[in-house]
């Protein structure tokens, strides 16, 4: 095991809800992100997986100081990135990039690819002298698969996958240890999607990145992540090797979640599973109390709304009843259910 | 839902018209909605975009039919000519027939069209926020169809709209009738375009991408309340989507769409097990897929052909990895290549030999 790139302790971002014209009060905090730890590993891909609303865009924001966190810390190769300043802020930018989801409005339409790309090298001088800016654009723009003449051209030149080429390449410009992926390839079309996702692949090989994937489709974050941490309301519930969340789930959110993602193979049809939520996600205004999935699960008991199950290891001994099939790989995993216990064949 | 049509139709004093009317357009073996041969272009400043070129389809009562396609494709314009909401110009449809029950529908009148409109062929959308009228409350404009064509007063279309909304499992729809869509859900919205369709009976439903804007969670719970819907009333229905997961789920038959022209069709289990168009076969390995965590995707090169610049020969050539010479100058027939099956590749014979 390598050792962490990136630790992350009870983060939290809440938002204030303000009303009034002259005298703005807050009335009340949208706790987006409320108490979220995770390790990145160096050379790893943690996949951040759960529905919209439950706080990974905001978990990617904060982590990018695009927003400031409300409470907690993020070291970054020994240095809390929440508390730094000035230059030292600056320097850590170029540790730690992001890729978009939207790659419609990420890009500037009045600024060539070229500039888009070379931007970068504005802001950070040292990276490339001036007079290599030009080749390190094109250098890049071919590493991303395009073509190095592209780079006089606008984006609305380009189709979706093409532009989201664009941005990683953009990410890419200064070296980063850290690219964190919001969305990536949501906006795309399967064809295109899977040119990206085969791109993030080889970039992470070629350049020893290590990622943040963050997604709403399990299918995707399960082909490029180690490590799997899933979101609801704010909290990771449940957290593990890419093999524990998918063969061994054992919080029932993440067991609802994938037994809805429907499976391309018509022959299962009816063979599998399904674990159907009823309503919606709760608003994270006031989100229930103790456990927050609680008002969704089948599980729930008064305990639940009591007290907050902590992400933690159940220990090695499965819950009565339950089977670890698969030896060492399916061994226990945090998970933040007071009640955790596989599930056999929630996938397929 | 044996309450259903009685509500509505209560209003209407002759019960004898009703169940006269579609025995006498029954007749024969026509499918309840036939698309063929439709062509569309649209003319744009940039030149015409050959959007549609020549789609055929069919739905059945109480048969699902899934329209898969990329962007682009035509799925929607295919859509959206059937319902006849297609914005002309700049659109123009140069050729084809859309039949419903044996009826050309493109023939038609203005008043017939909007006849068929709801009671015979309805429509959801993807996205419910822009769909839906933010100025008026949920059930305002699901009672407005019933106001206006089934004649119903205030209050009984009220009731109407309330029970719609219970059918398709609004909590609380005696409140939730009044409000307006802003304080809905995504999930929810859904749920009362859906009900707002189904205000009218209708025998055919189009649903264009349905769940794409929604969560997994609560795209479950559509596509189970579409399917349940589907099969008590018998409907035919048209599902668009890009979507080979969902489309697994819930289909009879599948369309294969690619550069506005149908490329395979094929029921479900047959066209998941071996496909029949080099297209159908890429975008399926295309997919990363829940069950199994793979290494590398197979990609397909390439991006769609723009709509103004079609290919010679067919048009999935540039991309295709079993293109010949004949690919490149003739364009596939869509033709026979196994019982209910259709496929437009001049190799598809040999696609559906090797394993």
């Amino acid at each position: 095991m390598s050792e962490p790139i990136l630790q992350v302790r009870d983060l939290v971002k809440h938002f204030p809800v303000k009303r009034g014209v002259l005298f703005r009060r807050t009335i009340g905090q949208v706790k987006a992100v409320d108490g979220v730890s995770f390790d990145l590993n160096k050379g790893e891909t943690l996949g951040v997986v759960g529905e919209s609303g439950c706080g990974k865009s905001t978990l990617a924001q904060v982590l990018m100081r695009l927003e400031p966190a409300t409470s907690g810390t993020a070291m970054f190769e020994g240095q809390d990135i929440f508390s730094l300043r000035g230059a030292a802020l600056r320097k850590l930018r170029r540790d730690i990039q992001i890729v978009l989801q939207d790659p419609y409005t990420s890009l500037n339409p009045r600024m060539t690819v070229g500039d888009i790309v070379g931007e970068p090298f504005e802001i950070h001088p040292e990276v490339a002298p001036k007079g290599d800016r030009q080749a390190k654009v094109r250098e890049l723009l071919d590493v991303v698969g395009l073509s190095p003449e592209h780079a006089n051209r606008y984006p609305h030149q380009f189709s979706g996958g093409q532009r989201q080429r664009i941005g990683i390449a953009r990410a890419l410009a200064l070296r980063p240890k850290v690219i964190i992926c919001d969305e990536p390839v949501s906006a795309l079309d399967v064809s295109i999607q899977a040119q990206v996702m085969n791109l993030l692949a080889e970039l992470r090989r070629e350049f020893s990145l290590s990622y943040v994937f963050i997604a709403h489709d399990l299918s995707v974050v399960r082909h490029l992540s180690d490590r799997v941490g899933v979101m609801y309301l704010g909290r990771m519930v449940e957290m593990g090797t890419e093999q524990q969340i998918y063969e061994h789930p054992t919080h029932p959110y993440t067991q609802a979640l994938l037994s809805s993602v429907p499976v391309p193979d018509p022959s299962l049809r009816g063979q599998r599973e399904i674990i159907r939520l009823t309503g919606d996600v709760p608003s994270p205004v006031s989100p229930p109390s103790g456990c927050r999935f609680r008002t969704r699960c089948w599980k729930a008991r008064d305990l639940c709304a009591t007290e907050t199950p902590p992400l933690v290891d159940p220990g090695t001994s499965p819950v009565e009843g339950a089977t670890w099939p698969g030896g060492d790989e399916g061994a226990a995993h945090p998970s933040a259910c007071h009640f955790p216990e596989e599930k056999p064949k929630v996938v397929a | 839902m044996s309450t259903e049509g009685q509500s509505a139709e209560s209003p209407n004093p002759s019960p004898l018209e009703d169940p006269a009317a579609p025995a006498v357009v029954q007749q024969g073996s026509e499918p309840l909605l036939a698309v063929s041969g439709l062509h569309v272009e649209f003319r744009t400043q940039e030149g015409v975009a050959r959007v549609l070129n020549g789609v055929r389809y069919h739905v059945d009562a109480g048969e699902t039919l899934a329209v898969l396609g990329e962007s682009g494709s035509g799925k929607s314009v295919t859509a959206n000519t059937v319902m006849g909401i297609l914005e002309m110009p700049p659109a123009a449809i140069t050729a084809g027939e859309i039949r419903f029950r044996g009826e050309d529908l493109l023939t038609a009148s203005a008043s017939r069209r909007r006849e068929v409109r709801g009671e015979g062929i309805a429509m959801i959308f993807q996205d419910a926020l822009s769909a839906l009228n933010p100025v008026f409350t949920v059930g305002f404009q699901i009672e407005e169809q019933l106001r206006k064509r089934r004649g119903m007063s205030r209050k009984d279309a009220r009731k109407r709209a309330i029970e719609l909304l219970d059918l398709v499992r609004i909590p609380n729809a005696k409140g939730r009738v009044r409000q307006f869509p802003h304080e809905f859900s995504g999930g929810m919205r859904q749920r009362a375009m859906i009900a707002m369709s189904l205000a009218l009976d209708p025998e055919v439903l189009i649903a264009d991408e349905p769940t794409t804007a929604l969560d997994v969670t609560v795209q479950a719970q559509i596509m189970d309340l579409l399917a349940e819907i589907q099969r008590e009333r018998n409907m035919g229905m048209i599902l668009i989507t890009h979507d080979l997961g969902v489309v697994a789920e819930v289909a009879d038959r599948i369309a294969v769409m690619y550069a506005g022209r149908i490329v395979e069709e094929a029921d479900v289990h047959s066209i998941y097990r071996k496909p029949g168009h080099p297209y159908t076969r890429a975008l399926m390995d295309s997919m990363p897929r829940l069950d199994q965590r793979g290494q590398e995707l197979n990609t397909i090169k390439g991006l769609p052909p723009s709509l103004t610049a079609i290919p010679e020969g067919c048009p999935f050539h540039p991309r295709c990895p079993l293109a010949i010479d004949l690919c490149r100058e003739k364009d596939p027939e869509l033709l026979t290549i196994a019982e209910g099956r259709v496929s437009a590749c001049h190799r598809s014979d040999e696609l559906m030999r090797d394993e």
